[in-house]
């Protein structure tokens, strides 16, 4: 039957995710953000548009910001990843998680683990952005709750608070 | 025992960690085990008679589940105010992306093709698409006129004053359809059980909706239907109907299969077959005196429903009441029609009719302003309601509102006047004309008329064995702030501490029915009730002689856990009571139409680029009254939001139309303010208070997306002069409209431009 058609086309890779090593079977073209999402339950990475518009799904991937369902899984193999399920440790938030919420970042909380992801990845080129280069670094997110002006907010507390260091 | 007041601060947002880190739960993070995967097969055709189903090659139908119309066990509708609009077609569409049958299966990635591989064949029959052909009435495809509904608001003596007026101006305005779009799409899960029935997990804003549809749908009892939301990803009203439909999809392929099934709409799916904000028009012809002042006026406010009734008269009730804005009509006529057209059903958007009958009145103050010749500010001071006046429904002000003062302070804070100068004279030479527009309008809080004493809200606060206390409503959490306002309001109402008190999941099995989450009641109506259930837990502490009249919030913790412990469940419920004083008229459409009215005024600044026609908003003044702020972030954060896809509204946001069906259901084609595009959003807030609100609140949620439309194209038409009268406006439609205006100028531009 077709399911076991496909299973055949299933191919093994490993990945390191939030420091952990992973190795999984998936269709080569399967999309990131499902393996993520389905084979390893890190839900956090959200689909909005499944097109690479919205950056709901963004993650860090060998450090670069990709929206993880324009990946195909097999590109992943060997990387390195972060998700939103990697900031923070042991119940403690990172800087920038808790300037999100003294801010009124996050509304809905939809985009907010990829708009997280993007400003984490923003502070780490530009420890200091200005309000024109948060504008600009976060314009692959989409939020419809907010109006992002206390998302940029967050971000700049951050900096300030030194999220970067 | 008085602690630091709780209400008027920022306490972090409920649910903020867990949103924060990730671990929230949205319906589609959740797995129930054998869970199959459902889809939907839609009509593609706007109307006509379905003739056979044809199931292609190529596709085991073996493995699928299939679900039609007869699978149905109650009745074949999706229950809200008419029972019109079908679950499933029944040999007859009218309109594209109407659900036909359902499809599931263990694997996901077979569904599309699936979808795909059903065929339909159709005798075609005749669709309308706008509301002019609607009411030509050549094809009727709703009852016998193709009207939903209509109303009739009158007041004092429309007809005698016109002969004597100085200027009579006449104007017709136009709103499009806009996609709510929030980043989460639609999904539902379902289980079935012989015994226990249906539950539903969801993506939703009204729990008992949905309860209320399954009951009717599958002729089960409300004890054997149970609706759970789940962390809710947006909704904006976008989620407030459609919802119903889903659920009732996933539960039916959950009877069948005898499995869970989950249903999560892509975002094309979302965006094309769902409920979208209802497309206008509104026809104004005013008389006013030399000075400016509204003798009488007429307006003629028309919706387009889509194909079904749905929530289209609830939507064109409050766009008809809120026609004549914030201004005093010493007569007026309104007459307001919802019609029918074969495209998928508009329905519930922040603000709910009103910001289209809004952008109408604001745009036709400019025009006004023009033909008397008065400024767009002083037009609007002069015919200001002031306390002790009546409404278009008759509704006295009796609130100390201060209209022109508002006014001021929101010039002065937009530097408007100076602004105004200096762009009148810099545009005289440059390509890129700025310009500034104003809006003043009113949003009224709560069900409109005597819609709260229908819906009888009930809520309940229970003390836990623990002794903290927990709120149980089915007002619902989808980012404006549900969850911490109503434990701020708890917290403050019993002297406790903000953590002393938590919110339980919506869940029909566990919850009363304090109403749906719409209409910007939940804090000013549901907070109210959910103040006096808490007063209640005291008032049986201090009765039973458990607590003393003075206590710390440990004292109360400790004499809830004991009183839990000696008398099991703790629980105190309030039932909604109309407050004195309000009187309305279902039939003539008179009287208090709300219970309060929160107040604004915007000012855009806009800048007009010629040479590519595109419109900036530079700067952007949000002034409100609100009654009381109970939580100045969460507040501030639903004025800017509601700016931002105000903005969208006005200049971005365009459903493109191609016989009923949406064409650019997709992010990259439908086009919504990114953080690039909007300009620094200034709130300020006015605080008067509210007697019937929790702590002097009045709603809010609405209110923004009311203002922000007609003060851009105000600013657009200074910037450019010329009268736009429709939204979306894109560079396009300004490109057309200024070089058909003056194509000799235009080619006089372009030669300078090729020197």
């Amino acid at each position: 039957m077709s399911q076991s058609s496909q299973a055949r086309a299933k191919c093994e890779i490993s990945f390191t995710v939030n420091e952990k090593l992973e190795t999984v079977q998936v269709y080569a073209m399967e999309r990131l953000l499902d393996v993520l999402r389905h084979e390893l339950g890190l839900t956090g990475a959200k689909e909005g548009c499944g097109e690479g518009e919205c950056g709901s799904c963004s993650i860090l991937l060998d450090g670069v910001l990709v929206n993880s369902c324009l990946i195909p899984a097999l590109q992943a193999n060997g990387a390195q990843i972060i998700t939103i399920e990697g900031l923070g440790s042991d119940g403690r938030l990172e800087l920038l998680q808790q300037a999100f919420l003294d801010c009124g970042g996050a509304q809905c909380g939809i985009c907010t683990p990829g708009m997280i992801i993007a400003s984490l990845h923003l502070l780490k080129k530009k420890p200091h952005p200005t309000l024109q280069e948060i504008r600009e670094g976060l314009s692959g997110n989409l939020c419809r709750c907010t109006g992002y002006m206390q998302i940029f907010e967050a971000v700049a507390e951050a900096a300030r608070r030194g999220a970067s260091t | 025992m008085k602690n630091a007041p709780i209400v008027g601060t920022s306490v972090p947002r409920m649910e903020g960690r867990a949103k924060i880190t990730g671990e929230a739960r949205y319906v589609d993070d959740m797995v129930l085990p054998g869970m199959l995967y459902g889809a939907t097969v839609r009509s593609r055709i706007p109307r006509g008679k379905i003739k056979k189903f044809f199931f292609g090659p190529g596709i085991d139908w073996n493995e699928f589940v299939i679900v039609s119309h007869q699978d149905i066990p109650g009745k074949n509708c999706i229950a809200l105010i008419e029972d019109d609009q079908p679950c499933l077609a029944n040999g007859i569409v009218n309109h594209p992306e109407e659900p036909l049958l359902l499809l599931a299966h263990p694997d996901r990635h077979l569904l599309p093709k699936a979808v795909e591989a059903v065929s339909v064949e159709y005798d075609p029959l005749p669709a309308i698409f706008s509301m002019e052909e609607s009411e030509a009435l050549e094809q009727i495809i709703w009852g016998t006129d193709n009207v939903f509904k209509t109303y009739l608001i009158e007041k004092g003596d429309v007809d005698a004053v016109w002969q004597n007026a100085d200027h009579i101006i006449e104007a017709e305005y136009t709103t499009g359809a806009q996609e709510q779009l929030y980043i989460e799409n639609n999904g539902m899960i379902a289980t079935f059980d012989p015994q226990q029935g249906i539950t539903v997990w969801g993506s939703l804003q009204c729990p008992y909706y949905i309860h209320k549809a399954l009951m009717k749908l599958f002729a089960l009892p409300a004890d054997r239907v149970r609706v759970v939301q789940m962390e809710t990803g947006g909704a904006f009203g976008g989620k407030e109907e459609y919802p119903s439909m889903i659920a009732a999809h996933a539960a039916l392929l959950a009877m069948k299969s005898g499995k869970p099934v989950k249903i999560i709409y892509d975002r094309m799916e979302d965006m094309a077959a769902t409920t979208k904000r209802h497309p206008s028009r509104t026809r104004h012809r005013t008389a006013v005196d030399k000075d400016g002042r509204i003798l009488t006026g007429e307006i003629d406010f028309t919706i387009d429903g889509g194909a079904y009734k749905t929530l289209s008269p609830v939507v064109l009730s409050r766009g008809a009441i809120h026609a004549g804005g914030p201004y005093y009509w010493p007569s007026i006529r309104i007459r307001a029609k919802a019609v029918a057209t074969n495209v998928p059903p508009h329905g519930a958007f922040r603000g709910f009719g009103a910001p289209q009958s809004l952008f109408a009145l604001e745009r036709h103050m400019d025009r006004i302003a023009e033909v008397v010749g008065l400024s767009p500010a002083e037009i609007r001071r002069r015919n200001f309601l002031k306390p002790g006046q009546t409404t278009t429904t008759g509704q006295t002000v009796n609130e100390e509102v201060d209209l022109s003062k508002l006014l001021d302070r929101a010039l002065e804070l937009s530097n408007y006047h100076a602004k105004k100068e200096q762009f009148a004279q810099e545009n005289q030479q440059s390509k890129h004309k700025r310009g500034m527009g104003i809006a003043a309008f009113l949003h009224g809080a709560g069900f409109t008329g005597s819609g709260e004493r229908f819906l009888g809200s009930v809520v309940g606060v229970e003390a836990c064995p623990d002794g903290s206390l927990r709120i149980l409503v089915s007002s619902t959490e989808f980012g404006q702030g549900t969850n911490t306002v109503l434990c701020q309001i708890v917290a403050e109402a019993l002297g406790l501490k903000y953590e002393d008190v938590s919110i339980a999941q919506p869940d029909t099995h566990a919850v009363p029915n304090s109403g749906p989450t719409v209409a910007s009641r939940t804090v000013m109506v549901v907070g109210k009730l959910v103040q006096s259930a808490a007063v209640g837990i005291k008032e049986t502490l201090t009765a039973s002689g458990m607590l003393a009249d003075s206590y710390s919030p440990e004292e109360f913790r400790a004499a809830c856990r004991d009183y839990v412990a000696k008398h099991g469940k703790f629980r105190s419920l309030a039932h909604y009571e109309q407050p004195d004083g309000i009187f309305w008229d279902d039939e003539k459409y008179r009287g208090s139409a709300y219970a309060a009215f929160a107040w604004a005024v915007y000012v855009a600044e806009v800048a007009v680029d010629l040479p590519t026609y595109s419109v900036t908003v530079d700067d952007f003044v949000a002034l409100q009254e609100i009654g009381k702020v109970l939580h100045p972030i969460l507040a501030k954060g639903q004025i800017i939001g509601g700016v931002a896809q105000g903005i969208g509204f006005a200049l971005y946001e365009k459903v493109i139309w191609e016989n009923g069906r949406m064409q650019n259901g997709q992010m990259t084609n439908y086009i919504m303010p990114t953080s690039s595009d909007l300009p620094p959003i200034r709130v300020y807030f006015e605080e008067l208070g509210n007697v019937h609100g929790a702590y002097g609140a009045k709603g809010i949620g609405e209110l923004p997306m009311d203002g922000p439309a007609p003060a851009i194209v105000n600013a657009v038409e200074d910037a450019v002069h010329f009268p736009f009268n429709s939204i979306p406006l894109l560079p396009e439609d300004i490109f057309a409209a200024l070089s058909e205006r003056a194509a000799p100028e235009t080619v006089a531009t372009t030669a300078r431009v090729q020197e």
